[in-house]
């Protein structure tokens, strides 16, 4: 289509043509140009589901990406659990749909939270999380960034039990953690066990609860104005919905004539997608369908660039302490890389020390304009 | 019966499993209806223990079981599920009537277990408060001016709440239920258990069995006890249709004509009283028409007494003391 505008454009235009024609240049169609190229590319996306065991975290997320990451998962005993420490664990799958193609990596936290003690049960989380912007950071920075891997946390579904009153100590403590690092969506987990009340009322509470405690979880963006009327409805929706109460399966039940993914209970069947009946359609869409890339904005916008923020100035402040030429970021244990990667980080540590000097006269200006 | 009344043997009636054979009727089995009479008019004293993290529906289940508001919530509430920093002990009794037998049933609720995000040893007030009612008997018994009726405070029965995660057992329940199955009986149950497909809540049911044998735990009725061959078989069924998988509600609704007590969903409703749905009719049955008697005569002649042994064992005796007098414990 492109080609034939340029080419349109080329040809003697006959004089009764609109003047709009005339000076028609093309460049509408980069939308075009960028969504081809993306499609090309493929997108990743990296999904960090946490709470405690049981949750059913797994089924939702094989229920959201109609996938079945946990085949072989094999389920500790609590004799086996005793011990246990929060582990990170990753499963990365190549999902493709109308030939656009996804690369989805699901961060998963066993332990967190099934201890008898559980404090500071996130700090493996968030030293996760700040290792994944730590590996950016030096990426960017580096002189190989064309194949740069992103495996920064997009976003955290956090799973909170039905079963409760409202925030646990654990709950706040955990998205406390974390609200500033990664974009953090609350759940809440297993929601076929309550009825539309005690739904609506957990929900006041939660939401009551995250504003006392200045929990900053994900914000849905404000719509644009000129978005259709249709979007904006589901947009307002979604935001009085919140946190979103879910349910998920790993099994397909035979209902009203059709087979859906459900939960077949001697009471009736949960059916997963009707959204009478629980939020996952919401929240299938937001995730996939709406904000998969806002997600991602937000993370490299916000989180990211506070971190970055904050590892400068810790730089700089280091480097008032002691002139030594060290390398200014904080390392944190890496695999061992193979030779290539280490004559490119030789060569990246020489950026980094140019780098360094640069800093030094930002420094030094700065306490020239304090002097003044 | 043999010897004391005197009876000849009438030769060609043989003898029976334990005395002689009567010739008229002497009307000794009215004394089960003097006792019945009696009883009926003291009342009775049941303490029931609920413990479990907040949430777990303990106070809507005490209150279905009994039929009454009888958990703490129920007298005028309109505060907040606060969740206090330590472990509580609140204990809330009311008296409840049926078929002229009145029943003084305490609740006592132990809010903060479980809650806090580091729960080490957060069975320790529980364990006290128990042992603390052993010890209040146990002085009164000891006293030299004994009440006729000693008022009994101790935990007959502790019901504990598990989360239907459908995995496994959590730590935290180990850890009690190891810490308190010598202490008071306890009678673990799956909370909520509306959140579980039937085939999950076998599965579960199944795994925390084991684990529970696993660990030696003994939840009530506890093997070791069991009198007879007649009570070993009742018993042994029950043991292996527990942890009982419930639901608690108060509220009613309209099924096929009928009022139940339920849970009303978008898609059904979940009748607690429906053997098909939960488990709660089982448990109630075993809770309050069978067991209901065994629980305290358990309490008392094994717990108790194994409280009180090691006591007279500590102190090299325990002096009897006269209402004025205190006596330190030792605990």
């Amino acid at each position: 289509m492109t080609t034939n505008i340029r080419y349109k454009s080329r040809i003697p235009i006959k004089s009764d043509e609109t003047t709009e024609e005339k000076q028609y240049v093309g460049f509408a169609t980069l939308p075009n140009q960028v969504h081809r190229k993306s499609v090309k590319k493929g997108f990743d996306f990296t999904l960090m589901v946490a709470g405690e065991s049981g949750m059913g975290k797994s089924t939702l997320v094989n229920s959201l990406f109609l996938t079945d990451l946990y085949k072989d998962r094999k389920l500790l005993n609590s004799e086996e659990r005793i011990n246990q420490t929060v582990e990170i664990i990753k499963h990365t799958v190549d999902i493709e749909e109308k030939g656009v193609k996804l690369k989805l990596t699901i961060v998963d936290t066993p332990g967190f939270g099934d201890a008898v003690n559980n404090n500071e049960c996130w700090k493996p989380i968030t030293d996760y999380i700040d290792q994944q912007f730590e590996q950016y950071f030096r990426d960017e920075s580096g002189l190989n960034r064309k194949n740069i891997q992103d495996n920064r946390v997009h976003c955290c579904l956090y799973f909170i039990p039905p079963f409760g009153h409202g925030l646990r100590p654990v709950d706040v403590e955990f998205m406390k953690a974390l609200h500033e690092k990664v974009n953090v969506v609350p759940l809440i987990a297993k929601a076929d066990c309550l009825t539309p009340n005690e739904i609506k009322k957990l929900k006041d509470r939660v939401r009551e609860e995250i504003e006392r405690f200045g929990i900053k979880v994900y914000q849905f963006p404000e719509c644009d104005s000129d978005e259709d009327e249709e979007f904006k409805q589901l947009d307002k929706e979604l935001k009085e919905c919140c946190p979103l109460a879910v349910i998920g399966s790993n099994t397909v039940v035979e209902t009203r004539g059709q087979r859906v993914r459900g939960r077949l209970y001697p009471w009736g069947i949960v059916e997963v997608e009707n959204q009478s009946h629980c939020d996952f359609v919401k929240l299938r869409n937001m995730l996939i369908r709406s904000h998969m890339h806002d997600l991602k904005d937000v993370t490299c916008d916000v989180h990211y660039e506070n971190y970055r923020a904050q590892c400068i100035q810790d730089m700089t402040s280091k480097l008032t302490q002691d002139n030594r030429m060290e390398s200014p970021i904080p390392i944190l244990p890496l695999s061992t890389p193979d030779v290539e990667t280490d004559r490119l980080i030789k060569m990246k540590d020489e950026e980094l020390a140019r780098m360094q000097e640069m800093l030094n006269k930002m420094q030094q200006q700065i306490h020239d304009g304090k002097d003044q | 019966l043999s010897g004391g009344v005197g009876v000849d043997r009438v030769p060609g009636l043989g003898h029976s499993g334990g005395g002689s054979t009567l010739l008229g009727y002497i009307g000794i089995d009215t004394i089960i209806e003097q006792m019945r009479k009696k009883t009926m008019k003291a009342g009775f004293d049941f303490n029931i223990m609920i413990v479990g993290h907040s949430g777990l529906g303990k106070s809507t289940l005490v209150n279905t079981l009994f039929k009454s508001q009888v958990s703490r919530w129920s007298s005028g509430w309109g505060g907040e599920h606060k969740i206090p920093k330590t472990v509580e002990i609140k204990a809330v009794s009311h008296v409840i009537e049926e078929g002229g037998v009145k029943m003084k049933l305490t609740v006592i609720d132990t809010p903060g277990f479980g809650d806090q995000i580091n729960n080490e040893n957060c069975w320790d007030p529980i364990s006290k408060y128990i042992n603390e009612q052993y010890e209040k008997f146990l002085k009164e018994e000891v006293n030299i001016a004994r009440k006729k009726r000693i008022p009994d405070t101790r935990v007959h029965c502790c019901l504990y709440f598990i989360s239907p995660t459908g995995h496994s057992l959590r730590q935290l329940d180990i850890e009690f239920m190891k810490h308190l199955s010598r202490v008071v009986n306890i009678i673990p149950v799956i909370a909520k258990s509306d959140t579980m497909t039937p085939d999950e809540k076998n599965e579960f049911k199944h795994r925390v069995r084991k684990e529970l044998e696993t660990y030696g735990i003994e939840y009530y009725p506890q093997n070791e006890f069991d009198d007879d061959m007649e009570d070993k078989n009742e018993n042994d069924k029950i043991r292996e249709a527990m942890p009982f998988a419930v639901v608690g509600s108060d509220k009613e609704y309209q099924v096929n004509g009928k009022r139940v007590l339920g849970r009303k969903t978008a898609w059904g409703v979940v009748e607690v009283e429906n053997p098909n749905h939960c488990e709660f009719a089982l448990l109630r049955d075993f809770l309050i028409r069978s067991h209901l008697q065994d629980l305290k005569e358990v309490t008392h002649n094994i717990h108790y007494e194994t409280y009180r042994a090691r006591r007279l064992n500590d102190n090299g005796g325990l002096h009897p003391i006269s209402v004025n007098n205190t006596q330190e414990s030792n605990l």
